[in-house]
């Protein structure tokens, strides 16, 4: 049984959705593939990496992206970070793992996290910037032909 | 019901039952019974669920107070 997930989103709640269903799937001795893309590339830079951005709208870019998985925003009552903020400290309560946690049980139950190159480009993002976890980085051919074996596809 | 293993998952929320639930069963031998304790509503269809997937058997789920008591064997 396989499962892949394109997390297109860099929402600290869809993150958590996608790492949820992975982490699930893994446990139940499903494969699981993680494909990230677009903002969901954001989830993967290593904290407080230097941005390789270049171009003036290319630096902006970088500027008002996420640092990171510590760092996303809410996709809604993000609250100019309030949101995060609140949505943490209500997570610490319950127990709940935030993403940084998410991201190493999901590596432990063995879940492939995959970055997207074109995504990467375009938002000046090199390799090293990315942390350890990646397991590699490529394109949509990649994807179609996980996705294409599966029997579970999402798009968070 | 009796069980040979207990695995403690009180206050965990999905899927850290099942995750815990998997990597337990991993140490177990083959017909053990493990027993996972657990305050989450969902463990009464994803254990069963989760047993479907894993192949191992359900034997069932007791209510003990505020805890859920779910029995698996390791097939």
């Amino acid at each position: 049984m396989k499962v892949t997930l394109i997390v297109f989103s860099g929402d600290m709640d869809k993150a958590m959705a996608a790492f949820n269903i992975a982490i699930g799937a893994a446990s139940m001795g499903m494969e699981a593939t993680m494909f990230f893309t677009f903002w969901g590339i954001h989830i993967l830079k290593r904290p407080n990496a230097p941005s390789k951005a270049r171009g003036f709208i290319g630096k902006m870019l970088s500027m008002m992206s996420p640092p990171g998985a510590h760092k996303l925003p809410l996709s809604r009552l993000n609250m100019l970070g309030m949101g995060p903020f609140m949505m943490k400290k209500l997570m610490r309560q319950y127990k709940m793992p935030d993403v940084k946690e998410m991201i190493a049980l999901a590596k432990r139950g063995g879940v492939k996290l995959i970055a997207c190159t074109v995504t990467m480009e375009l938002m000046g993002i090199s390799k090293d910037q990315l942390i350890d976890e990646v397991d590699t980085l490529a394109g949509v051919a990649t994807y179609l032909s996980e996705a294409s074996e599966a029997n579970v596809n999402l798009f968070v | 019901m009796k069980a040979d293993l207990t695995l403690d998952a009180y206050g965990l929320l999905c899927p850290m039952p099942i995750v815990r639930t998997a990597e337990k069963i991993k140490e177990m031998q083959p017909g053990q019974v493990l027993e996972v304790i657990s305050t989450d509503e969902g463990i009464k269809e994803d254990m069963p669920a989760w047993c479907r997937a894993t192949k191992n058997e359900f034997l069932g789920i007791e209510k003990d107070g505020d805890v859920y008591k779910a029995y698996v064997r390791k097939k």
